[in-house]
């Protein structure tokens, strides 16, 4: 079983952001990146699977400031490939960009299933998993928290709302876009990650130039109004029973 | 081509899903912009009646017993022929378990752009997309002839959406749909057991100054009235006034509810932790210095026993009306 | 679940190996001290001399699969109960967690803080850049050694809790205040210091440790100073009796050895009234860890109108608040086990004595005890206050 977890880092929303001087994107100076969660829980889910079921498990990324970090904990935790992609990632690249970019990569893998987070918060061109999927022309299953591997078959439990599960069915080989690993990200300790820097190697692959074709245009990115200060609600319980009743029709909640 | 916006309606088990309205309301605004007309795109099997409250000006009908319940591989391949035989201006899908595996897929598919977490259109036709946990807004113009956008909730009231006139419904011929690759096996409902609070949309939470086990029920009715559940922090817990399950904060879940309903809770960095990523936090308490109030949106200083049966009553009475 | 160590002969050289005094750990005479004063050690399916036991028994599996070491906050009282003199806390203790850590088993909460640590170099999981936000709007200007050119006299070395939880700023903002009073040149490193990882040490991540004093020490090395003072008594434990063994070694005082230094020129100041009956609780890691029990009092017996009365564990035997060890965030887990904390233990012996102050000098005891209060029924009135904040309050500023 050739399990393959396509990875990418996120703008770190502990820090602060900013818009950049075009006032189209996010000032990319300051940023931190972070592992998408989502993609977090995707090594997960494939550590799982490998665990049961053996097989390998190869996690690839974009080649980003902080990337190395985040593979060799990977190998840490248990991922017996690491390959980081090569190609001009600097500022704002789009998913289809990177579907794209990650396609003919993963090919070479010839992997039995892909995955990767069911979203991230920064996409505005539709997640990556989906779009990876089509390049690939394999089927494609999103808001998956569970995943059993049978044959060249996989059973999976997709989230509906409400706590509603919709037991499917999908062909390998498929793309699977994972909500949660059946058990949240183990830890790996600081001494072992620095083992694996030791140990392991992380390919590189280069990509031939992006292509973001697909993607929208922004013509203004910006930052809504921050309030600081709750905004208070005054009178007597009365008033203010019928004020939060205003509060909730406007949300929708009434 | 046409110059029409498309939504695609979704419906989970003979219900059609709140985000179908949104949209149709969103659409109404967009055609306003474009000009054109609001088609909604109803796939199912025996599904026509769930057209008959769709705020469209037309329904496409597509009929299939494979569409009788979402599956991607299924959904993708006839939406693929629909929109490619006559492509429209826009076609909206939710941002949701059913849109967003089918959207991405058609934008490589049939090679139209796509822009997603889309919240709103203006005026002139111009999405609005909200990213980044909600601190970014990105504005554009919808890209190429035929734009495929994905919809997040909050921008339209889903009534909207809804018509008391059943709209034209044609029934639109559905291609093969063959050697699916995606099969749905079964549903499964949620334990009847203790909700997941991480899960819930309006929540009632309860602090140290709900003060004893008895006022927990208080909580309830009024949680019960808004169609939420309760939750609480730390010490509410602790005291084994309500479940572990229930807990909110640090050591407990994180939420993102619509509406997190505040009550006696002063909003220390371990609750608060737990409750950022909800849309509207409301705050009630006595201390006006409680740090809740610096994160919450709305607040009162009041005492929550003096409020609570004042509110329940009026939100009952608005839900009856 | 596995685990680099295959046996308890493997894990019992290694201890010994890596602790100071490690062989010790061959002189236990299994006289339950250990486990009889440890405060959770009734909880624990392996209390301290229970472990030694099965550790020579070689049956190094069974602790493994127990995970009730986590109930262990690190509070020194086995090690300083023990007639052998063996260094429970630093080596045996932090071992075992070390390994359930590197075998995947650490409750999330704690996981949490590790991560955060590792990543944002706190374990509140707040930005880096903001460490020293508490200093905006204080005059006179608190120094930033990164903006300042030329050496200061004293690096404060500020701490987590201290810089980022809204209650313990409090307590940094007060000391700010008496360090401005006595005219003391100090300068802060802000953004550019790390976790003292202590705590994360002690909670078994000695990797993730290396890694903050690391940081830490070469932030220290780019500046000038005579000395460094702390707020923490972890920070001090760390900087004066771990760091050392990195290559990173400084004079360091916690600030109420620093500031009774200085007790002449500060009683002068303290001309306010303090009419209170104040109780003063000995941190685990100023008293037990490192033996410092005067210098705190007489900081409060110089404030004038008080009256000192001890609580009925004192000194060496003082009660944990329960933080430190990891304990600070296994609170979830603590409280599952136990169903009861700490802290409200030591905040009933505060109310048993009629005090109306219950003093600190740690900043995990601040917010810890301040929460034990509004649970424990009789302890509404009790007030929570850190040195420095009485020696404000004394000093009218």
């Amino acid at each position: 079983m050739n399990i393959v977890v396509l990875v990418k880092l996120v703008p770190d929303l502990v820090e602060e952001l900013t818009i950049d001087p075009s006032g189209t994107s996010l000032d990319m100076t300051w940023l931190r990146l972070i592992i998408n969660e989502f993609d977090d829980h995707s090594i997960e889910q494939g550590l799982l699977l490998k665990e049961r079921g053996g097989g390998q498990l190869t996690v690839v990324a974009p080649a980003v400031e902080g990337i190395d970090d985040v593979l060799y904990t990977a190998a840490a935790k248990g991922a017996d490939r690491l390959i980081k992609i090569q190609g001009d990632f600097q500022g704002w690249v789009n998913n289809h960009a990177l579907a794209r970019a990650s396609m003919e990569i993963i090919k070479d893998l010839q992997p039995d299933l892909i995955l990767t987070g069911v979203q991230a918060h920064n996409d505005l061109d539709g997640a990556l998993g989906p779009l990876l999927a089509e390049c690939m022309q394999m089927p494609y299953i999103g808001y998956i928290a569970g995943v059993t591997l049978d044959g060249g078959k996989s059973k999976v439990k997709k989230e509906y709302p409400g706590g509603l599960i919709a037991e499917m069915e999908v062909a390998l080989p498929a793309v699977l876009g994972i909500q949660a690993a059946e058990q949240p990200p183990r830890y790996v300790a600081v001494s072992k990650v620095r083992q694996a820097m030791k140990i392991s190697t992380i390919e590189e692959k280069s990509t031939p130039e992006l292509n973001s074709l697909g993607g929208p245009t922004v013509d203004r990115m910006f930052q809504p109004e921050a309030a600081t200060r709750a905004s208070m609600i005054t009178g007597d319980v009365n008033e203010v029973a019928k004020k939060l009743v205003d509060i909730f029709k406007e949300l929708g909640v009434l | 081509m046409n110059q029409d916006t498309y939504v695609v309606i979704e419906h989970i088990r003979g219900q059609v899903a709140d985000i179908s309205y949104i949209m149709l309301a969103a659409g109404r605004e967009l055609v306003k912009g474009l000009g054109g007309n609001v088609v909604a795109i109803l796939l199912g099997h025996k599904a026509q009646p769930l057209a008959v409250n769709l705020a469209a000006d037309k329904v496409l009908y597509l009929d299939h017993p494979a569409l009788a319940e979402f599956t991607s591989d299924a959904y993708q391949n006839a939406l693929a022929g629909l929109i490619s035989t006559n492509p429209p201006r826009a076609v909206l899908f939710g941002s949701t378990t059913i849109g967003t595996d089918i959207a991405s897929s058609l934008s490589i598919r049939l090679g139209l752009p796509l822009v997603s977490s889309c919240r709103s259109f203006t005026s002139d036709g111009k999405y609005l997309s909200q990213i980044c946990g909600g601190k970014i807004m990105a504005e554009g113009t919808l890209p190429g002839t035929t734009a495929l956008v994905t919809m997040i909730p909050g921008g339209y009231k889903p009534e909207l959406g809804q018509s008391k006139q059943a709209p034209d419904v044609s029934q639109v011929d559905v291609p093969a749909l063959e050697a699916l690759r995606v099969t749905l096996t079964r549903y499964i409902e949620p334990e009847a057991g203790d909700v997941d609070i991480s899960k819930e949309s309006i929540l009632v939470s309860v602090g140290r100054g709900i003060q004893t086990q008895d006022n927990i029920e208080l909580a309830e009715e009024l949680a019960k009235a808004l169609g939420g559940t309760v939750c609480g922090s730390r010490p509410v817990i602790d005291q084994g006034w309500l479940a572990t399950s229930r807990l909110v904060g640090k050591s407990g879940k994180h939420v993102k509810p619509k509406v997190y309903l505040a009550l006696g809770i002063s909003g220390a960095p371990e609750h608060v932790e737990g409750i950022t990523d909800s849309d509207t936090i409301i705050a009630i308490n006595m201390d006006p210095r409680a740090p809740i109030f610096d994160i919450a949106k709305f607040g009162a200083e009041i005492d929550l026993f003096d409020l609570i049966d004042p509110l329940i009553e009026r939100v009952r009475e608005s839900k009856g009306a | 679940m596995t685990t680099d160590i295959t046996n308890a002969r493997t894990f019992l050289d290694k201890v010994i190996e890596t602790t100071p005094q490690g062989e010790r750990l061959r002189l236990c005479l299994q006289c339950g001290n250990c486990s009889g004063i440890c405060p959770f050690g009734y909880l624990m399916v392996y209390p301290p001399s229970r472990m030694i036991a099965n550790l020579r028994a070689d049956k190094f599996d069974n602790i493994l699969g127990a995970d009730s070491v986590w109930m262990c906050v690190s509070c020194y009282a086995c090690t300083t109960a023990c007639p052998s003199q063996i260094p429970l806390t630093a080596g045996l203790m932090a071992h075992i967690k070390e390994e359930l850590l590197l075998a995947g088993n650490v409750p999330s909460e704690l996981q949490s803080a590790l991560e955060f640590s590792q990543r944002y170099g706190n374990p509140l999981g707040e930005s880096p850049r903001k460490r020293s936000d508490w200093v905006i709007g204080l005059d006179p200007k608190v120094k930033l050694l990164g903006q300042v050119r030329g050496p200061v006299d004293v690096l404060w070395f500020v701490g987590d809790y201290p810089s980022y939880h809204p209650r313990v700023q409090l307590t940094t903002k007060a000391l700010t205040r008496v360090l401005n009073s006595l005219g003391v040149d100090f300068g802060i490193l802000g953004p550019e210091e790390s976790s003292d990882g202590d705590s994360q040490r002690l909670a078994g991540e000695q990797g993730l440790f290396e890694m903050l004093a690391e940081k830490n020490g070469k932030a220290f090395s780019k500046y000038q100073f005579n000395k460094i003072i702390t707020t923490d008594p972890h920070a001090y434990n760390a900087i004066k009796n771990e760091y050392p063994k990195l290559g990173i070694s400084y004079p360091i005082q916690h600030y109420t050895e620093y500031l009774v230094e200085r007790l002449d020129q500060l009683k002068p100041l303290l001309t306010h009234e303090l009419k209170a009956k104040i109780t003063y609780h000995d941190p685990c890691y100023l008293g037990r860890a490192n033996g410092i029990f005067n210098e705190p009092r007489a900081l409060i017996e110089s404030i004038p109108g008080v009256e000192i009365v001890e609580m009925s564990h004192n000194h060496t035997n003082s009660l944990c608040c329960g933080g430190g060890g990891g304990g600070m965030w296994l609170d979830g887990f603590q409280w599952e086990k136990a169903h009861v904390r700490l802290s409200e233990l030591r905040v009933r012996e505060a109310v048993a004595i009629s005090a109306d102050i219950l003093a600190v000098a740690c900043p995990y005891e601040t917010p810890r005890f301040e929460d034990a209060t509004k649970t424990v029924e009789s302890a509404t009135q009790l007030k929570v206050k850190d040195i420095a904040e009485l020696l404000v309050e004394a000093m009218g500023v």
